[in-house]
């Protein structure tokens, strides 16, 4: 019995990983996609000639400075923000939390506003200035929600409000200063249009941090899922561990911002999909966030571009299109089980 | 003083609710707090659990306070089971068991060869075997409730802390989870204390009770001692008979009236 224990308990992480494995390899082939098809498509073999060999040619023009940093910025975007939903999901035991959800992106936003019109020409302090923006937001919500462990309602509530005092002033930004927020296009929208390889370079520091940070998170956060009291018995050290966590999620948070403005739903759906498809535990639900952002932004920004004949549709009205009632559809068919 | 508390006050907000409490636990004996609901029993577990700051005092295991142990060395001597768990819905048995071994784990490792006997061990003296697949939300009560200890015996902890270890299960699973409890206190010779509301499965598992009134220790020592009718009148304000439980080997009650404002039973 117990011999065939085991081997169930390993079959069922045999199969998560795989998954995993699979969602990467889709991913990559997203990837492809993405960098081939647009207004003007070239075959694979012509698009790898456009990456590796520089050329004039129209292909290497469109491929090498618009479509590959456009995809590799877009896929990095997305593992940002489905990383940080995820964590905050678990920093705040709740499943409704994520960047946009509880005011995150709306804080770092401002703050990211604020650096633009402060310093105008210094473009690249934006990411510096939207982390910022986002941790004070996240603890602030933390701490204004927080009485001897956190109300999943007074989360949400605490986070809608403050987003809402938020985009005023956004609002209240943008119509005052507009030649000084002229430069970063991307940010003020919400989708990829234009974004070349210095936004690329801009955000990949601290993207990068944020995503070797999440590195040391995993079992951790499975014994934070505990409760604080059992985590604390086991040896973790709760209130500073979910600083380093809100830490965390706002360098990432932040960072996708400055590049792709506010693409809400990310960080929401990708964490529960991954939930869904992998199970709760941190160990597997991290890595299937990573694959699932990355694909779901590269493929909805994709869809974007090809689906109309002439111009195109930002990526987060896409994702709001194509993720809800995929969204809905995978809650459905977990309830019906 | 192996494990205990010395000085212990605890205020919530400015209500306080324990004065001065110094106890020391026998080491290896089961000592149960016993008290009226309100009375400061589950306060007291969560100051060995960090969740309640004490205004004063501290609470010492082998002679040193808790504060000057490193948390993670602290969970390889103390082990402590909240009334209320928190488990995310689809974790198995095996792996909530598994992570008992987290204060063991070495930065970057996954479990060790060793780690993986001992939660086997565990799984095997819980009764577990044949659980420990399933999903921890699949499980009954007492089932679940044999999970949570099993996780916390995987600590290998010298301490074991229950708060209310029955307080939701039939009277089946709690003689099982009150069995169990004893079982693993005399195979590995834990020093347990738990509080319990049910005075007879107190006194008949218990090596020591702790009675807790009027914010301080009301009385202490073996059951037969704490467990008369002058005392639990004092305490819970209760008319009792009061009997031998020859087989057991202890005192058994039976409550007759309560002395109430509001309500009067019995005749």
């Amino acid at each position: 019995m117990n011999k065939n224990g085991m081997r169930c308990f390993n079959s069922s992480s045999t199969y998560k990983i795989t998954l995993i494995i699979v969602l990467f390899i889709l991913g990559f082939i997203a990837m492809i996609a993405s960098v081939c098809l647009g207004t003007m498509s070239f075959s694979v073999k012509e698009s790898l000639h456009g990456i590796f060999v520089n050329d004039d040619s129209a292909a290497r023009l469109i491929i090498w400075n618009v479509r590959l940093p456009r995809t590799l910025s877009g896929g990095l975007v997305g593992i940002c923000l489905a990383l940080s939903g995820c964590i905050l999901q678990g920093v705040m035991r709740n499943h409704l939390a994520s960047p946009s959800t509880i005011g995150v992106t709306s804080g770092a936003s401002f703050v990211g506003y604020l650096t633009l019109v402060a310093f105008p020409g210094y473009y690249h302090l934006l990411p510096i200035g939207s982390i910022t923006g986002g941790f004070f937001t996240t603890l602030g919500i933390y701490l204004l929600a927080y009485n001897k462990g956190v109300s999943p309602v007074k989360i949400i509530l605490s986070g809608m409000a403050v987003s809402t005092v938020f985009s005023a002033f956004n609002d209240m930004i943008r119509s005052f200063f507009p030649e000084k927020l002229a430069n970063a296009t991307g940010f003020l929208v919400g989708s990829l249009n234009g974004v070349a390889w210095k936004n690329l370079i801009m955000i990949l520091p601290y993207a990068l941090i944020g995503i070797l940070l999440c590195l040391f998170v995993p079992s951790k956060m499975n014994i934070l899922m505990l409760g604080d009291e059992m985590a604390n018995s086991l040896g973790v050290r709760t209130e500073s561990f979910r600083l380093f966590l809100i830490l965390v999620s706002s360098l990432l948070a932040g960072a996708a911002i400055s590049v792709a403005g506010l693409i809400n739903f990310v960080g929401l759906i990708v964490p529960h999909i991954a939930r869904l498809l992998v199970g709760s535990d941190y160990k597997y639900l991290l890595p299937a966030s990573i694959a699932l952002g990355y694909m779901l932004i590269i493929i909805c920004d994709l869809i974007g571009r090809i689906v109309l004949p002439v111009g195109e549709i930002s990526v987060s009205v896409v994702l709001s299109f194509v993720g809800a009632p995929f969204f809905l559809c995978l809650l459905r068919n977990k309830e019906a089980k | 003083m192996y494990f205990g508390f010395k000085d212990i006050s605890i205020n919530y907000g400015k209500r306080e609710i324990i004065k001065d409490v110094t106890i020391e636990f026998p080491k290896g004996k089961t000592t149960t707090i016993i008290g009226p609901n309100g009375s400061g029993k589950t306060s007291l577990l969560k100051v060995i659990s960090r969740a309640v700051t004490p205004v004063r005092g501290e609470v010492v295991f082998n002679g040193k306070p808790l504060k000057q142990y490193k948390l993670k060395e602290l969970a390889k001597k103390i082990a402590y089971l909240p009334q209320v768990h928190n488990s995310p819905s689809d974790i198995d048995v095996r792996t909530l068991v598994s992570y008992g071994r987290y204060p063991y784990k070495q930065f970057g490792r996954g479990l060790t060869r060793y780690d993986n006997d001992i939660i086997d061990n565990t799984i095997e003296i819980t009764g577990l075997k044949n659980l420990q697949n399933r999903l921890v939300e699949t499980l009954s009560g007492g089932e679940r409730q044999r999970a949570w200890i099993a996780m916390t015996i995987c600590q290998q902890p010298e301490v074991l802390v229950l708060d209310e270890p029955i307080t939701y299960l039939d009277i089946g699973f709690q003689l099982e989870v009150m069995e169990l409890i004893k079982k693993l206190g005399e195979e590995m010779q834990l020093t347990i204390i738990m509080v319990l509301h049910d005075i007879n499965f107190a006194s008949r598992y218990s090596h020591y009770l702790l009675s807790i009134k009027d914010k301080g220790v009301y009385s202490y020592g073996d059951p037969r001692k704490i467990i008369t009718s002058g005392k639990l009148e004092d305490i819970f304000g209760i008319q009792s008979q009061i009997f031998e439980d020859e087989k057991n080997n202890c005192p058994f009650i039976i409550p007759e009236k309560k002395r109430s404002k509001w309500l009067t039973l019995g005749n």
